[in-house]
């Protein structure tokens, strides 16, 4: 409550309302440009083009001699084109990879900058302080000004991406294809990497170097968590980077001596693990849900395989554990819970004799049993056939063989397994399977 | 030693171990991990200064290293969880960067950090930071700090040079061999690590980003074997940083800036002359090849 009343009170400061919502505004427009760098793969560009922003704003510098931010951004836009060429230029014209590509540009483009830098600062060009507020940003040092511009480039970059949006959206994922198109692909790829600059050189004032990176990347990164569908990921994203903005401002509004940009990386990156963790379909705990359903569903076929195989060679269908975890290695644990939940479903009878833990199956587990070692062996087949006998038993998207057997394939199938000698040859009651599964008559 | 001698000996250093680890770190395709530890270091400078209270050398190199490692750990996690490589770098280095910030920022009167001086270090004051041992002034700290760093890694390199020359080139290869690949991934990042650190304290991140990118680019353009890949590149780095010292004396600029500019026009001219891949080179390959097909046709 306490925070709530304060950022209420600082809320009502018009000088934090201007840094509020050009932070806000900054997320917004660096989210949106972001998600396209983050798909063309070039998250490290905007750390590479916040660097080489240097050498820009100090020759604007040292040629207006004035400190108009207007003239950096000029300056700053200049050289943040000159550092994409080059990349472009080693990346094509020589073996350098990528990455070292950036590197070195990054590097090389800063040290000129340095240099330029304490060249001004050597030859006295009079009132030179506050040039290195660019690489560190001091969001609090936000005026009506600077907002204004920020708000007018994020607005042009937001409507530019939307007028855009087709061919940006070719560029992002098929860039072949949009060539054969006839799109020009590389024009694309300039404006888009024009935006990607102008939207780190206004950022810079505010966030500094090193959280502009951060600015780029991490909402469209949070943002990919959550979505499958571009346009919404541009909206979630730009959502994701205001909202660490706004967070961040409220946060250092709030508290003394903390500083604003670093704030706002940290709550972008907040979220960004949030979506890591949490997103309904990436997230890791999503994955690990269903990695944990799936193991619990292979433990109860194994079980369910053991007794019928013991079945069908002669055997009592009546197995000890240990006899399964022989046949079927699994950890002790996860057998145990396989036992519960066949159990509880009514399947299987444990009793327990000479100290062992005996397992028989129930009328209805012997039914479901010789359904499911007759879908396993059914899908195996499919499996070694796939080429001959058509039919898709695969899962869209992920590929992995699903086991629910399409009634056109069932007798082809059937077929198949008496060739080798794989059909199940005990049936548990012959009146008690459904007969409508395609009609097997063994 | 006179300062200047002490300046170019530390630079000189410095290109050479990041020079020599940076053939690995590109051949491997993980040239920004420089960048991003020489960043993400930071938080760990300012905890190891909180916990010691000094501003000795080894707290700080320790905490430091920790960090770089601890950087590479998150970024290798968040890649095998499915985080596309140049996210994954990015998330990381920001975020441990803006911790950093913020730790200096909370602890401004604990932590007599100078923000500029731990980026950009200052080559030019090192004469003056000289270690003292039983009494005995043995001359600057960082000489002594560098030079340490890179026997380790020339000793670490040299006794699993077979090993890291396999990951390099061919990590499934590797691993198919038996080879302990993350093993020698996570003892490359330590290397590095501990060779950003030891180096920019004295002469500043930027210019270790650059001797760990710059001259073994250089290297990779002028050779197709590791041995003298290393080689070039530990002599380029050196080179640059001398031309670097001398530009930085003419034109009263940064030394470190300098000596990354000099680095740079060092790639510039492989990258354009090289006798096996320069552009230039290979466009008068191209020229003299096609006035003797035009011959032979007519």
């Amino acid at each position: 409550m306490n925070f709530l009343s304060q950022a209420s009170h600082f809320l009502s400061d018009p000088n934090t309302l201007w840094v509020l919502s050009g932070t806000v505004l900054l997320g917004l427009s660096s989210g949106v440009i972001g998600s396209f760098a983050f798909l063309r793969k070039r998250g490290l560009m905007g750390d590479v083009l916040a660097h080489a922003a240097l050498p820009g704003i100090c020759l604007a510098f040292m040629l207006t001699g004035s400190k108009n931010p207007f003239f950096f951004l000029i300056g700053a836009t200049v050289t943040g084109i000159l550092a994409s060429m080059a990349i472009n230029a080693i990346t094509r014209f020589s073996r350098i990879k990528e990455d070292t590509a950036l590197a070195l540009v990054l590097s090389v483009f800063f040290g000129v900058g340095i240099v330029f830098l304490t060249q001004i600062q050597h030859t006295n060009y009079g009132n030179q302080s506050g040039l290195d507020k660019f690489l560190f940003g001091q969001s609090a040092s936000l005026v009506g000004d600077d907002v204004w511009v920020m708000g007018g480039v994020a607005i042009a970059l937001l409507l530019f991406s939307l007028l855009f949006f087709k061919e940006f959206k070719l560029l992002c994922f098929d860039p072949g294809f949009g060539r054969s198109l006839g799109f020009p692909v590389g024009m694309l790829d300039l404006v888009l990497m024009l935006m990607l600059v102008v939207a780190v050189v206004i950022g810079l004032q505010a966030a500094g170097v090193v959280l502009m990176a951060a600015l780029i990347i991490t909402p469209a990164a949070a943002a990919r968590y959550w979505t499958e569908r571009l346009d919404r990921m541009l909206v979630l994203s730009a959502l994701l980077g205001g909202m660490s903005g706004a967070l961040g401002t409220l946060f250092s509004a709030t508290t003394a001596n903390l500083p604003t940009g670093p704030l706002i990386v940290v709550a972008a990156t907040v979220v960004f693990l949030i979506s890591l963790i949490f997103s309904p379909r990436r997230g890791l705990l999503a994955k690990a849900v269903r990695l944990a359903r799936m193991r619990k569903q292979a433990a109860r076929e194994r079980v369910l395989h053991s007794l019928y195989e013991n079945r069908e060679q002669g055997g009592s269908g009546e197995l000890d554990t240990e006899t399964i975890l022989q046949k079927y290695p699994i950890p002790r644990r996860r057998l145990k819970s396989a036992l519960a939940s066949l159990m509880r479903d009514g399947w299987i009878q444990v009793c327990k004799r000479n100290g062992a833990f005996r397992i028989r199956g129930t009328e209805e587990g012997w039914i479901q049993a010789y359904e499911t070692v007759l879908r396993t062996r059914m899908t195996e087949v499919w499996m070694m056939h796939e080429n001959e006998i058509g039919g898709n038993l695969r899962e869209e998207g992920t590929g992995s063989v699903t086991g629910e057997i399409p009634p056109d394939l069932f007798e082809p199938l059937w077929n198949l397994l008496v060739k080798h000698g794989r059909e199940p040859k005990w049936k548990p009651d012959a009146g008690s399977i459904p007969a409508g599964e395609g009609g097997i008559t063994p | 030693m006179s300062m200047g001698l002490t300046i170019m000996v530390t630079g000189a250093l410095v290109a050479a171990s990041c020079g020599f680890l940076g053939c690995f770190l590109i051949l491997r395709r993980m040239a920004m991990l420089g960048d991003a530890i020489s960043h993400a270091v930071l938080p760990g400078i300012v905890i190891a200064f909180l916990i010691s209270g000094s501003r000795d050398s080894l707290p700080m190199l320790l905490g430091a290293a920790a960090f770089g490692l601890l950087c590479t750990f998150f970024i290798q996690s968040l890649r095998s969880q499915g985080v596309q490589s140049d996210a994954a770098i990015s998330v990381t280095f920001t975020a441990l960067f803006a911790i950093g910030v913020i730790l200096v920022s909370l602890y401004t009167r604990q932590v007599d950090l100078d923000l500029d001086c731990v980026l950009y270090g200052e080559i030019a004051y090192v004469p003056w930071d000289t270690l003292s041992l039983f009494g005995h002034n043995i001359g600057p700290k960082a000489i002594w700090g560098v030079g340490t760093a890179f026997l380790l890694s020339l000793l670490i390199v040299g006794l699993f040079f077979k090993e890291f020359k396999i990951v390099s080139f061919d990590p499934q290869m590797a691993a198919a061999l038996g080879i302990p690949v993350l093993l020698i991934h996570y003892l490359l990042m330590g290397l590095v690590s501990v060779t950003t650190v030891a180096s920019f304290e004295s002469v500043g991140a930027i210019l270790v980003v650059a001797m760990l990118t710059v001259p073994s680019a250089t290297a990779y353009l002028l050779t197709d074997r590791l041995e003298t890949m290393l080689a070039i590149s530990v002599g380029a780095g050196i080179l640059s940083s001398l031309f670097g010292y001398w530009l930085a004396l003419v034109f009263d600029a940064s030394i470190a800036g300098s000596m990354t500019v000099a680095a740079g026009t060092f790639f510039l001219l492989a990258f354009l002359f090289s006798p096996l891949h320069g552009v230039v080179t290979r466009w008068l390959i191209r020229r003299r090849l096609r006035t003797a097909t035009a011959v032979d046709h007519r």
